[in-house]
């Protein structure tokens, strides 16, 4: 059996948000990559379900330095690979119509600006001007990072596996995981239901099922999804550009945020509270009433917009709100890129650049201290503000 | 008042309606108070509606039926369906051409929480399997809410014309669909136990077991019923070829609508894609419409319909090509011909044999799917669901009135009623009313050529009875229990035989029953046949052509009377004086001149890969068929790259024919993955969800 097995340098569990740009990155070094994935093509766990927002304006350092190279890869995409995944740098505006909003939104700015983040306070005239129709009403102001932007999950994750195939990378669907193949206490590759592929690198990158993968070695890891429901709407002209987001919790609802897309049609999301946890993302009647009055308030304009459809989606979420990303101590040879808490997105492509770099061991001292803060065993202490 | 407008009819009463003043084009035209703005713009001859914002294509109706979006309009500045939307004085009615501009709102309206009720039973379509089973609910005094998207009550009962096949014990046999579904109506409105909302749309079944529904247009209510019966009907099936997004390319269900429900004079002349029985009566209602009929294209060596119905088409002179399909509709901005080819044994269009007809419009009649959408999300969701009529199985409308009164007592019992025991015959009887047309026999004429009997041009077992029953001396038998069994004359001897009452030559849905009388003279003998046109179009005296039962001509005969009938059934009867030779033989007479049906000079050349697969979103066949052959088996992932099924329709047009794609590539159907059905089923604005909707300008029921 071991000696008919195919071999690879790296298995990637998981054609995702993260695991198909990754795939892309460590074929593009030449590095031999195969992805296995329970579903019938790439993204359609739960990046499909993405909405397509895509921003730096994090508070954990390292998210904001991976998302700052998403951005860039998002940005130049069109230029080096020529196809149009619908990126649109329209900005993140974060709304606030009252106190509490205004306080948290700009100690953020403190750390963010120390980053370098291209991300301001406007006071409310100035807040009109980039959004002319949000509701004035009440508006203090807000934080606009114009450098920010959003695209099409569909289309870029469609991008990422078409390069990463040109790259040599192979791909596997309707192919589930079953274990590890574990030799002298190290990770060798991979057995699915369909056979078994040797590696000395075994990546899981299984998002929402992330923590049924790491069960293969023996590990416990705290990500369990909950659910958010998004719809989109008819197309109509252009006339939004930043993604709005409104931080105010309801007693049903935190955040809410959405954007115009490219192709016209406006895409919205909710946050429930409390939240929902577990895998069931089938449709809810609960969903368009919350969002619908939130968004009318905040923007009349949308009064007179006609859903189209809605969906549900799965956020693997941690204990504190960012990814677990390092090598497992428990095995060697087994890499976790997991719990991105519904920004798998927005993290993957730079993630995946800095994990090929950590793979063929070449990561710059300065992105591997970065990383140490998305370490699966660090303490799980404050929140992620901005999830 | 117009061009269009259909004054006068062999069956339908115009009703006299209240006149307003729109704004088509900033220009003021008339309509009736209670139309659809697509029926409003079909009365001043305008088909192209807007533009579609990807490339400019012209869009005009395709469904009639709220199910896609090809008729979308500005009204008042606001995007809707013309098809579903109601013309409103002073309307501002618009093209869109290119993406419509969302207007501005200065103040957010006044949101209110959703309303939230439950009831025992939520009924969805009240067609005639929803108001079956309905009636079947009141009358056990059972807490039941009916809802239509309609304006009113009936489904595609109140576009039809012609009388019903079927049991006359059972399902109304013998009466025009128009009449049934408003002796349905009226009974179901004695029961106090139902609820009526028209108007009023499911838009999606949700996990917790609730249902959306967009109430008038306007409100947004979720209702929790212990019992849910979906009886949505069905939808059209849609065709891809060159050419098949033109306006003027639309469903035969589209166009009973415009023709029969809103008398409107859709088009002058029309071609039909299909020889089912939707397509054949379509074929048959624009002849009664004025309208004439250029051809119809079958690819089945037979038509799949009753063959009383091709039968009758084919008498009034309209060519049935059969082995044929469509190859391609042609024409600038709306249909102005079409081409069609034989087929060969492999469904091959055979090279040669392409021919071009002038046309201005082409009905797709290719057969219908079931509206399932909210059974299979019931059942999805552990309620207690059923499904009947054609949500259920696609058959007749007199098999849905019946599994509706099944259903209806189905739904009774699982609540917990005491329905007693439902006939073991119901069930059968319902199997009998949903069968295909059976065999066909040779046609046999009667031997006898003396007094007066009737002659039955039916030869293909059909479910159907009605002139077994209206015999007043009992001389037309059924023998068998069985009503798809062929009737037969049966005059005993010595007994008082046939007394010429014409009374099964009136019953007979299919107009296939004439009366030869030989007591005046044998050798002239006097043929009656009923006749749906109108009286004054052919006078006594004058020469018509006779055909036999398949329509071919047998000769000219003198018309000696033309009489209406005393009791409103509106079928003419004609006296012929034929000549003994040919006298059983006749079924009919020819209404259609020749011209209309002559091919056109030349031939027009088909395309190929541009073909329109997904209309909302402009997906060519020739993109997806690229993905297929690069090897994409998720619908999913073509989703993904083309954006075909994202359109507004929701996939409900496209899907089948990307299957289609699939099955033309050799892909097998098990390699093929589907995309999940999400909820809406139709847009709807954003502020019905808040609850600001509190206007009421059109509805009619309240809350």
């Amino acid at each position: 059996m071991a000696a008919s097995k195919k071999s690879f340098d790296v298995i990637i569990i998981g054609a995702g948000s993260v695991g198909t740009p990754t795939a892309m990155f460590l074929a593009q070094e030449g590095i031999r990559t195969l992805v296995i994935d329970k579903f019938p093509s790439a993204g359609q766990g739960s990046n499909k379900h993405a909405i397509g927002g895509l921003r730096a304006t994090h508070s954990d350092p390292a998210k904001i330095r991976i998302c700052l190279r998403s951005l860039e890869i998002f940005d130049t995409w069109k230029e080096l690979y020529g196809d149009n995944i619908e990126w649109q740098k329209g900005g993140y505006a974060f709304a606030a119509y009252a106190e509490p909003e205004e306080q948290t939104l700009k100690e953020l700015l403190v750390a963010q600006k120390a980053f370098g983040l291209n991300s301001n306070w406007l006071d409310q005239k100035e807040f009109l001007e980039v959004i002319p129709d949000l509701n004035p009403d009440g508006l203090i102001g807000g934080t606009f990072s114009p450098d920010d932007g959003h695209a099409s999950p569909l289309l870029s994750a469609h991008a990422f596996f078409t390069q990463a195939r040109r790259a040599g990378a192979e791909f596997h669907f309707n192919e589930t995981a079953t274990g590890l193949i574990i030799e002298s206490g190290r990770a060798r590759g991979l057995k699915t239901n369909q056979g078994e592929y040797g590696a000395e690198v075994v990546i899981n990158a299984a998002g929402a099922w992330a923590a049924d993968v790491a069960k293969y070695a023996g590990l416990e890891i705290p990500v369990q999804p909950d659910s958010h429901e998004g719809a989109v709407t008819e197309p109509v002209a252009h006339f939004l550009d930043p993604l709005v987001v409104d931080i105010h919790p309801t007693d049903t609802s935190a955040s809410y945020y959405f954007f115009q897309h490219a192709t016209g049609q406006v895409i919205f999301c909710i946050t429930p509270n409390p939240s929902i946890w577990g895998f069931d993302t089938r449709e809810t009647s609960s969903f368009l009433p919350m969002v619908a009055r939130r968004m009318i308030q905040i923007m009349p304009r949308l009064t007179n917009i006609r859903v189209r459809r809605t969906w549900r989606g799965l956020y693997p979420m941690t204990p504190d709100g960012a990814p677990l990303v390092g090598w497992a101590n428990e095995l060697k040879g087994l890499l976790l890129a997991v719990g991105m808490c519904g920004q798998g997105y927005m993290i993957g492509p730079g993630l995946g650049e800095m994990l090929a770099h950590l793979i063929k061991g070449d990561l710059s001292a300065k992105d591997r201290q970065l990383l140490s803060f998305l370490s699966p065993y660090r303490k799980f202490e404050s929140m992620e503000k901005l999830k | 008042m117009s061009l269009y407008r259909i004054e006068k009819h062999p069956i339908l009463i115009p009703e006299p309606a209240e006149l307003i003043d729109f704004f088509w084009k900033g220009r003021k035209l008339r309509a009736k108070k209670g139309e659809t703005i697509s029926s409003a713009l079909f009365a001043h001859g305008e088909r192209i509606f807007s533009y579609h914002y990807k490339d400019h294509a012209p869009q005009g109706i395709f469904c009639a039926n709220g199910q896609c979006a090809q008729c979308l309009v500005l009204a008042n500045g606001l995007p809707v369906k013309a098809c579903m939307e109601l013309v409103c004085s002073a309307m501002r009615v618009e093209p869109v051409d290119g993406l419509p501009e969302l207007p501005r709102v200065s103040e957010p309206q006044n949101t209110r929480p959703i309303k939230e009720m439950s009831i025992p039973v939520l009924i969805i379509g009240g067609g005639p399997a929803g108001l079956s089973a309905a009636i079947e609910l009141g009358k056990r005094g059972i807490e039941t809410l009916l809802i239509d998207d309609k304006h009113r009550l009936g489904g595609k009962l109140v576009l039809q014309t012609h009388r019903f096949f079927g049991s006359t014990d059972m399902v109304y046999a013998g009466t025009r669909g128009i009449d049934i579904a408003t002796k349905l109506e009226n009974e179901l409105r004695t029961f106090p136990s139902v609820r009526i909302w028209i108007q009023s749309t499911a838009l999606a079944v949700f996990s917790d077991q609730k249902v959306g529904i967009l109430v008038e247009g306007m409100r947004y209510v979720l209702v929790k019923p212990q019992a849910l019966l979906v009886t949505a009907g069905a939808r059209e099936k849609s065709l891809a070829f060159p050419g098949n997004t033109l306006p003027g390319v639309y469903g035969a269900g589209a166009f009973q609508t415009i023709v029969n429900r809103d008398l409107v004079r859709s088009s002058e002349k029309l071609f039909i894609v299909g020889g089912g029985n939707v397509g054949l009566i379509a074929g048959y209602h624009a002849l009664q419409a004025g309208i004439s009929v250029v051809g119809l294209v079958e690819a089945l060596p037979e038509c799949s319909g009753y063959k009383v119905h091709r039968d009758k088409l084919a008498r009034f002179g309209v060519p049935i090509y059969t082995s044929h399909t469509i190859l391609s509709a042609h024409g600038k901005d709306s249909v102005e011909s079409v081409t069609i080819a034989k087929l060969d044994e492999k469904w091959k269009p055979i090279p040669g044999t392409e021919r071009s007809f002038a046309c201005d419009t082409i009905l797709i009649a290719i057969g219908l799917d079931p509206v399932n959408e909210f059974y299979l999300k019931g059942r999805e969701f552990g309620m207690t669901t059923f499904a009947a009529g054609d949500a259920e199985e696609i058959a007749e409308a007199s098999a849905a009135i019946f599994s509706g009164k099944i259903k209806g007592l189905e739904v009774a019992r699982a609540l917990g009623h005491d329905v007693g025991e439902i006939k073991k015959e119901w069930y059968e009887t319902a199997e009998i009313l949903k069968s295909k047309p059976g065999k066909t026999d040779p046609e046999i004429y009667p031997s006898d050529e003396s007094g007066v009997f009737p002659v039955l041009h039916c030869v293909q077992e059909i479910p159907c009875d009605p002139c077994a029953n209206v015999c007043n001396q009992d001389l037309i038998h059924l023998h068998s229990t069985d009503i798809r069994c062929l009737p037969v004359f049966e005059a005993k001897e010595g007994e008082k035989g046939c007394t010429g009452c014409e009374k099964c030559v009136t019953i007979c849905p299919g107009l296939a029953i004439s009366l030869v009388d030989y007591r005046k003279d044998p050798e002239f003998p006097i043929v009656t046949l009923p006749h749906e046109f109108f009286k004054d179009s052919i006078e006594v005296g004058r020469l018509v052509t006779v055909l036999d039962t398949e329509g071919n001509t047998l000769g000219d005969v003198e018309v000696t009377g033309v009489r209406a009938i005393k009791i409103n059934d509106r079928t003419v009867l004609l006296k012929l004086k034929a000549p003994r030779a040919i006298a059983k033989k006749i079924a009919g007479i020819c209404v259609q001149d020749n011209k209309v049906t002559k091919p056109m000079g030349r031939y027009v050349a088909r395309t190929t890969d541009d073909t329109v697969i997904c209309r909302c979103e402009r997906v060519t066949a020739g993109e997806i068929r690229a993905l297929i052959k690069q090897g994409y088996r998720d619908i999913n992932e073509i989703k993904a790259v083309t954006r075909a099924c994202m359109g507004s329709c929701g996939a409900k047009a496209c899907t089948a024919l990307i299957h289609h794609l699939f099955r033309e590539e050799g892909v097998p159907e098990k390699d093929i993955v589907d995309q999940p059905n999400r909820p809406l089923f139709m847009e709807v604005p954003l502020s019905t969800f808040a609850g600001c909707g509190d206007k009421n300008e059109v509805g009619r029921g309240r809350l």
